[in-house]
């Protein structure tokens, strides 16, 4: 036994650097390297891609009868959409889907977050096409990384070129497919074939082939995390029993790597591989908690779940899960039962009223549009046989995609009738002007200004509009 | 030309515009070269309020270099166009200029289409469904205003759709009206005829030309009266279309039906005026518009 006293332990001061005395307003564009991985959600991911994109590059060269399925013809104000021709006077039903838009886009964040973002956006969707060229070409993640630090040789820049071209294709005929679904596209692709397409038609084409070489080659990320609205407000509609791609801290800390044998020595189920942010679109940490740079992919979910399986751990150390329930330790069916909560239950009740609505109101839709003008110069006048005469203009609109023969009767008044040019023409989706009188014998109504209806059907009586006007009998 | 009142104005707006990009640029610059304690904590450092603290989520710099090409872009744009005060800009552009050159080019668009009906005949234009498709569209715009929709006219607007002619219904006489516009005179006559007894029974001659429905005594007394309507009007009353005299013995009433009506006409006289519509309207659109005009009454009704 040693009487040397030990010395007393050295009260340590631990050593903390100096942060880094200053940083900038702006910060330098950090490329993000994400590696790829499968999983549940990447094939989730991979689904969507093929989804939205069949429908996007498909849609234009489908025909419906002699004519594109759908196309918006902004120059003659015709949208024709399946069986239907809208007008601009259709609006309400523009409105009608961008409030259902809008209520989805509600409805999805409250219940799972961002599951737009991750899944459907055009800006997701097309930086996952884009970025898996980029690894067919250039590699996976280490080799890209490898590649873009290496000097320029023969290699580099045979595959970066590759690589653009393929790009730039992609991007062109994303351009072209846009513009096919306001010119028709058929036309649209023998012109471009024989080099005569209009300057309009090429600069659409080039504008939004740009945008998404740019947006989903270069920007990716940035556009979500600096440019678009959406990402920012989602976060509002989180409430604690939303859905969200989170790190189960209290089993996964204190993270640390480990031997094979896994020995975790006080260590949670976190290995600390950082797959979790390697796979990230983003370039963030989940385990740092939910971010607004989230965009809720789930990839993340699916690397630590292939980690988890590997260390023989249970999967689900990242998964989505609420607040309440990682708080609460909820089973998934506790957590599943909170789904129906009130929030949820009336985003989707008026979900559903408002597509009823919109479905019945296309039902009903008249396909026969009257706009009754009357002539202002002349308030009335005394015509053949005594008659009292007013002058109107009706515009005839023809929504559907046949000729039809209108016949155009007037009610309101005892005795008022519609003078000759009762019945006539418009051809297919066509709108016509005509000039109508109304005649009434002089001396029946009393002076001053009558309320009238015009009553304007189709004669094979399909469908009929009844409009207001005015007859002026003067004193 | 300018669109501000005074001098002051421009300057204003010129040195406003200005200030406010070297603003920008200046608060651009400032940002630029801030610094702020880079903290594990991502805040600014600086803390207000007890407990408030500024989060310093860093702009990326693309954002920056955007912004300044919105400057050079913005500096760019007041040069080569309006946009300082009354500074007309390098380029010239104005949107009167603008206007111009658009109706310009619709109108050399529009020449060949113009050019085909000009030199048909003014009957075969109106046979032709296209011209009058454009006759009508050219008569809602420029004739409708005054002679209705329907071309019908209304009191003091002459139906266009019967055979009744002040100046002529033949094409040409139309395109003459519409070039140079008409203007008709009926001086007062009440001195010339006589007394105001007088005018009465001249009114009721000229009733009786049509056989509308008169005094018989008066227009008897009236007959004599009337050749100081003869002048114009002829002695039978059936008009003069050289000088726009209206024939009195049909049943068109331009001004009104009726002794009291007719006497009016007569003591206070009229003048009703067709405006030209040379420099309007193109004569090749005069062109068209005659042979609508004119095919409203010579042709049936289309349906």
């Amino acid at each position: 036994m040693s009487a040397s006293p030990r010395p007393a332990p050295r009260k340590l001061i631990p050593i903390v650097p100096v942060e880094s005395a200053s940083v900038g307003l702006y910060e330098a564009h950090r490329k993000i390297y994400a590696r790829s991985i499968q999983g549940v959600f990447a094939r989730w991911r991979w689904a969507m891609v093929f989804l939205t994109q069949i429908v996007f590059y498909g849609l234009p060269w489908l025909e419906w009868g002699q004519r594109q399925m759908v196309l918006f013809d902004l120059a003659a104000r015709r949208f024709y959409l399946f069986g239907l021709v809208l007008y601009p006077q259709d609006l309400i039903y523009l409105t009608g889907l961008l409030v259902v838009s809008a209520l989805l886009l509600f409805l999805f964040t409250a219940v799972a977050g961002r599951l737009w973002c991750g899944y459907a956006c055009p800006q997701t969707v097309y930086t996952q096409m884009f970025m898996w060229v980029e690894e067919k070409i250039e590699g996976p993640r280490s080799a890209r990384m490898r590649l873009d630090k290496g000097a320029l040789s023969m290699e580099k820049g045979v595959k970066k070129s590759f690589k653009h071209l393929v790009w730039l294709g992609i991007a062109l005929w994303t351009g072209f497919t846009f513009v096919g679904y306001f010119t028709p596209i058929r036309e649209l692709g023998m012109a471009f074939l024989q080099t005569r397409m209009g300057s309009w038609e090429v600069f659409w084409a080039f504008f939004y082939g740009f945008a998404t070489y740019g947006n989903a080659g270069f920007m990716r990320e940035q556009v979500c995390k600096y440019m678009c609205p959406y990402a920012r407000f989602q976060g509002a509609m989180f409430d604690r029993d939303t859905l969200i791609v989170s790190y189960d801290a209290a089993r996964g800390e204190a993270r640390g790597a480990r031997g094979k044998q896994h020995d975790r020595a006080g260590l949670g189920d976190c290995i600390d591989c950082t797959l979790c942010v390697q796979v990230c679109p983003t370039g963030i940490d989940i385990r740092e908690g939910l971010q607004y740079e989230c965009i809720g992919c789930g990839l993340c979910v699916d690397a630590c779940n292939t980690v988890m399986a590997k260390m023989d751990y249970p999967p689900g150390l990242i998964r989505y899960a609420t607040q309440n329930g990682m708080a609460g330790r909820w089973s998934a069916r506790q957590v599943l039962r909170r789904v129906l909560r009130p929030r949820v239950l009336v985003y989707s009740a008026l979900l559903g009223a408002l597509c009823l609505g919109l479905l019945a109101s296309l039902v009903v839709r008249t396909p026969l549009k009257v706009d009754v003008v009357r002539d202002r110069a002349s308030l009335a006048r005394i015509a053949e046989g005594g008659m009292l005469e007013n002058v109107y203009r009706l515009q005839l609109m023809n929504a559907t995609e046949r000729p039809q023969r209108y016949a155009i009767a007037v009610r309101g008044l005892e005795g008022l009738s519609v003078a000759a040019g009762a019945s006539l023409e418009v051809q297919p989706a066509e709108s016509r002007w005509v000039a109508v009188r109304l005649q009434l014998p002089y001396g029946t109504a009393a002076p001053g200004s009558h309320t009238v209806h015009f009553d304007v059907r189709f004669e094979d009586g399909a469908s009929h509009v009844s409009e207001k006007a005015v007859f002026l009998v003067p004193r | 030309m300018s669109d501000f009142i005074g001098g002051f104005w421009s300057h204003y707006v010129t040195y406003l515009s200005l200030a406010s990009i070297a603003a920008c640029a200046l608060l651009l610059w400032i940002t630029n070269r801030a610094r702020v304690p880079g903290g594990g904590d991502n805040t600014t450092g600086h803390v207000w309020d007890e407990d408030l603290r500024e989060m310093n989520n860093p702009l990326p710099r693309w954002w920056v270099g955007l912004f300044i090409l919105t400057i050079v872009f913005a500096l760019g744009y007041l040069v080569a166009y309006p946009g300082l005060g009354s500074l007309q800009g390098q380029l010239g552009w104005s949107t009167q200029g603008e206007y111009a050159k658009e109706i310009a080019k619709a109108n050399a668009e529009l020449a060949p289409v113009y050019a085909k009906y000009t030199a048909m005949p003014h009957e075969a234009v109106a046979g032709d469904p296209q011209a009058m498709a454009i006759g009508e569209r050219l008569f809602l715009n420029n004739c409708a205003q005054c002679h209705g929709s329907d071309a019908r006219g209304s009191k003091g607007f002459p139906n266009l759709t019967d055979k009744d002619w002040l100046y002529g219904g033949a094409p040409e006489r139309i395109q003459e009206t519409i070039t140079q516009g008409r203007t008709g005179v009926m001086p007062p006559m009440a001195a010339a005829v006589g007394s105001p007894e007088d005018v009465k029974n001249v009114a009721n001659y000229v009733l009786s030309l049509s056989g509308s429905p008169h005094d018989s005594v008066r227009a008897g007394l009236g007959k004599s009266k009337f050749s100081a309507c003869a002048a114009c009007h002829g002695v039978g009353g059936t008009g003069n279309p050289a000088l726009g005299a209206p024939n009195l013995a049909d049943r068109v009433w331009l001004h009104g039906y009726g002794q009291d009506a007719i006497v009016s006409i007569i003591n206070t006289g009229k003048t009703n005026v067709m405006p030209a519509q040379q420099g309007r309207l193109t004569e090749a659109q005069i062109h068209v518009l005659a042979s609508y005009v004119w095919g409203l009454s010579n042709r049936a009704a289309a349906p």
